[in-house]
């Protein structure tokens, strides 16, 4: 594999990465009832909170202490403050019982305006800047596997914190007794409340801790991607989040294999700004990944519900050799030059994805109980 | 037998412009059923999820085993010894039985790290097999919900509260939801958990079910005890007057039907199924003007599918159905309408009202494009509602305003919104399924009348029930639905249960003889 694929996927796990964020952020709360259309406005929140703490700590401590420390405490503030956002919409929907997507509307509009209003009238014209962005951390042994290390394990810490939360959450959602009592609550509050689980209780502490996670996302997007803070820069990636997390079928391994899918939509129609890519090549990829994604997904799927069908799984490794075959073959062909506008190529994988959304995923069926505030009787 | 187990001393709860509970003092002895019977809204709920801790009482006290006991939340009430099976299934459908039943007491290996740790499915699993062989509560531990019968979701609602170790069992309306054979079965279970120590409150408002398998009654009715009194003590009339306050006709006086032309004519009617398979085979039949004919048989057998394919909710793939010669089949259920048909459905709150919708607009459902309540462009509300008042005085429908949504009314009175809208338009034929599941007794004599009214004016009735004296007591002829098929056609006049049971099992009645020879 060439040098391009892998910088694609490597970027591809980057741009996943807030995805993920938002996208865990609405797992918690729609497992547990509460529907979140608020990502969008936690995450601006969390990255404008980020970009201020670590700006204003670095600008008032000089340089007493190393950048990452910096980092770290804009990390912690910009996290709290999406917490808190989070907690009005708790609140809100939760004991005034106020409808759940308007209550997120609010909570977008009002994240975009007041930070656009406090660029406006104190970042831009004192020329507050950030303090950079964390390092990279290749994790030794794993990151010298060929291929693979580069990909996934040559990366900033805050993208191995996502792996990390991606397969804890797994496990914690569907193994433990507080991921069995928050899908009930989610699911049939009523029934939990009846062997005394707290209904309200379990919603909020959801809702909130989703909120810590959307926070994380915002302040990926500056603490270890650009480096500052840029009016809406989260720029519809709460709501790509919402889709991540129904694709994925609202678990947490579901919602990173989808985020992988739009972070690489993403990481493509950046590396085709440089100009250095064959069109046709480019479209041959991106089939082939997708194809190798659906093969994938599908190898997966049968392997948590522990499907025994020998056909799926010579279908579903038909398709991964398929995909592979293809990008291997690309490689070697010789593609007459063809400009295809960049933006139908940067539109494709969304409109894949529409299609296997329809056509693999069948019935996307969400908690049953989600934007219903709990009435006893 | 002569120990209480629970005693309820004038309890009393006032909701906002009701009294549900008034004074009311109870006791459950140790290895008694003790039924608690009443009309809907006659306050057993309530005292239930008092004595269940999801309600405070306004006043009164709660003993258990002769000590007072504080009671504030469902923990405390299962620390008691006291568990609940409510009305309306408290199971996660999306879950398995084992989780189900571990909810709220989960069992964790590994490394103890609490509300974080492994869950323990497969030691829960074999706890709920052992206990299920122990009380004769056959589930499978590793099925998920939503895969259960309705008998069997019963049956994980009590080995819940057996799991988390009750002693005192409460269950609320059990047999609500329930087929013949399957009441049958939950009172050989509480039979058996009676016999291994267990006490039971058993509520309903079904006079035969106590009968069969209460030890004592206790007759609630508007928040207050009637009486307290023992089977052999009362007959079937003194019982249903004590519990409606008045002397109540439990048979229907059907009269004499004077059958004309036939208005429906099903032929060779097959209705597929999920998997393509028929589920409807074959079916033929006919219904006349001015009778009542009457389909039994055990629940899920086909007749919802014949219904649905009838009233155009569903296709079929071969046959016909025809109403006065008329060629209907597949026909959407507008075309129906006008056509004279009149459908009340088996689920009353999702297919027979839009449960947000006020009562008067759901009196109009079908008519609301019709004069006088529209001229093509506007809904005149003043006309919506002069038919709501009219039809709600003519119906005796209990609702403080015609502008009130229906999903506020009880399940009888929203019945009796369906039921007044489908009559009170010129019809031909009436085809009611379950008319009367889960109503009280004051209801079901009501809409019962209201069906024989309607074949005294000459509409052809099909009447679909599981309830097999709900179709020996209406029908003037009796078919019998068995695996999709119409198995048998018998005149009321000769039919009997027996029979009718053998059919409805799928058994011949000649083979049946037999074996009895043999
Ligand atoms: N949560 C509640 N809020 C207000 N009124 C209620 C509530 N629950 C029950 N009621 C009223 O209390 C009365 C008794 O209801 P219930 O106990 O459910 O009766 P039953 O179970 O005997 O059918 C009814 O009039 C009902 O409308
Ligand atoms: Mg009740």
């Amino acid at each position: 594999m060439d040098v391009i694929l892998v910088g694609l996927f490597s970027l591809a796990i980057i741009k996943a990465t807030p995805l993920v964020y938002g996208a865990l952020c609405g797992i918690l709360g729609e497992r547990s009832g509460v529907i979140n259309i608020g990502i969008e406005g936690m995450m601006l929140i969390g990255a404008f909170m980020a970009f201020m703490g670590s700006a204003l700590f670095g600008k008032w401590t000089g340089a007493a202490f190393s950048p990452n420390l910096a980092l770290i405490v804009g990390l912690a503030i910009g996290v709290l403050s999406a917490a808190l956002v989070a907690a009005l919409h708790a609140v809100l929907s939760i004991h005034y019982k106020i409808d759940q997507v308007i209550s997120g509307t609010v909570i977008n509009l009002l994240a975009a305006g007041i930070t656009d209003y406090a660029a406006n009238v104190y970042i831009d014209p004192s020329h507050l800047s950030g303090v950079g962005v964390f390092p990279e951390v290749p994790i030794p042994l794993l990151s010298q596997i060929p291929i693979l290390g580069k990909i996934f394990f040559s990366q900033q810490p805050m993208v191995y914190f996502m792996f990390g939360l991606v397969i804890f959450l797994q496990y914690a959602i569907f193994n433990t007794p507080w991921g069995l009592r928050m899908r009930s609550v989610g699911e049939h509050p009523s029934a939990a409340d009846t062997v005394g689980i707290n209904v309200n209780r379990t919603r909020y502490i959801n809702v909130i801790l989703g909120g810590a996670l959307a926070g994380l996302g915002g302040a990926f997007l500056v603490l270890e991607s650009v480096g500052r803070f840029q009016k809406l820069m989260t720029a519809g990636r709460g709501f790509i989040a919402l889709a991540v997390m129904i694709f994925g079928r609202w678990t947490p391994v579901g919602a990173f294999l989808a985020a992988l899918l739009f972070g690489f939509a993403e990481a493509l129609g950046v590396r085709l700004q440089f100009g250095d890519i064959n069109h046709l090549y480019a479209l041959v990829v991106i089939i082939a990944v997708i194809v190798l994604f659906v093969g994938a997904v599908g190898l997966i799927r049968s392997w948590v519900i522990r499907s025994r069908s020998s056909r799926s799984l010579v279908v579903n490794l038909s398709l991964i050799g398929l995909g592979a075959l293809t990008l291997i073959a690309a490689k070697l062909i010789q593609f007459p030059d063809m400009a295809i506008p960049i933006e139908f190529l940067g539109l494709l994988p969304y409109i894949l994805t529409i299609l296997a959304l329809t056509g693999l995923v069948r019935k996307a069926v969400g908690p049953a109980a989600i934007g219903r505030p709990y009435e006893k009787q | 037998m002569t120990t209480p187990v629970l005693q309820l001393e004038n309890i009393t709860k006032h909701f906002p412009g009701v009294l549900a509970n008034a004074s009311i003092c109870f006791d459950l002895l140790s290895q008694e059923i003790h039924a608690v019977l009443g009309e809907n809204g006659a306050g057993k709920t309530t005292l239930m999820n008092i004595v269940y801790g999801l309600y405070k009482p306004d006043s009164g006290r709660i003993l258990v085993n002769n000590e007072p006991a504080d009671i504030e939340d469902p923990n405390d009430a299962l620390r008691a010894g006291i568990g609940m099976v409510h009305q309306h299934f408290k199971l996660v459908p999306v879950m398995t039985v084992t989780e189900n039943l571990m909810l709220g007491h989960e069992k964790t290996r590994g490394l103890p790290l609490g509300m974080l740790g492994r869950l323990d499915r497969k030691q829960v699993s074999q706890e709920i097999r052992s206990l299920g062989e122990r009380y004769g509560l056959r589930v499978d531990p590793d099925a998920t919900v939503e895969d259960l019968s309705v008998g069997e979701a019963q049956r994980v609602e009590i080995l819940k509260v057996l799991y988390k170790g009750a002693d005192i069992l409460i269950l609320d309306e059990p047999t609500a939801v329930l087929t013949p054979q399957e009441t049958e079965e939950l009172f050989e279970i509480m039979r058996a958990l009676v016999g291994q120590g267990k006490s039971i409150i058993f509520i309903t408002h079904k006079l035969k079910e106590v009968r069969a398998v209460a030890n004592r009654i206790t007759v609630l009715r508007q928040g207050k005890v009637v009486g307290t009194t023992t089977p052999d003590a009362v007959n079937m009339a003194e019982l249903a007057a004590m519990m409606v306050g008045r002397a109540v006709l439990l048979t229907v006086d059907r009269g004499q039907s004077h059958p004309k032309g036939v208005v429906l004519s099903v032929e060779k009617l097959t209705v597929p199924g999920k998997s393509n398979q028929p589920v409807v085979n074959d079916v033929s039949f006919g219904v006349r003007a001015g009778e009542i004919y009457g389909i039994a048989g055990v629940q899920g057998n086909g007749q919802t599918e014949l219904v649905e394919a009838i009233t155009g909710l569903k296709k079929s793939v071969s046959g016909n159905v025809k109403i006065l010669g008329k060629d209907i089949t597949n026909l959407g259920p507008r075309l129906l309408a006008h056509a004279g048909l009149a459908h009340v459905p088996e689920d009353r709150q999702k297919h027979g009202l839009v449960l947000a919708f006020s009562v008067e607009a759901n009196l109009v459902l079908e008519t609301y494009y019709q004069q006088p309540f529209s001229d093509g462009w506007w809904i005149h509300p003043q006309e919506m509602r002069k038919n709501a008042k009219k039809l709600v005085a003519e119906f005796d429908i209990r609702t403080p305003s015609v502008s009130i949504p229906v999903s506020s009314l009880s399940g009888g009175n929203q019945q009796k919104v369906i039921i007044a809208r489908e009559l009170s338009r010129a019809i031909k034929l009436l085809v009611i399924n379950q008319p009367t599941r889960g109503l009280d007794v004051g209801s079901i004599e009501f809409i019962h009348k209201r069906i024989i009214e309607a074949r005294d004016q000459g509409v052809a009735v099909l009447l679909i029930s599981v309830e097999l004296d709900e179709i020996l007591s209406l029908s003037d002829r009796i078919g019998v639905m068995y695996n999709g098929r119409m198995v048998a056609e018998i005149p009321a006049s000769a039919a009997k249960r027996e029979t009718l049971g053998y059919y409805m099992a799928g058994l011949r009645v000649e083979q049946s003889a037999n074996k009895n020879v043999s």
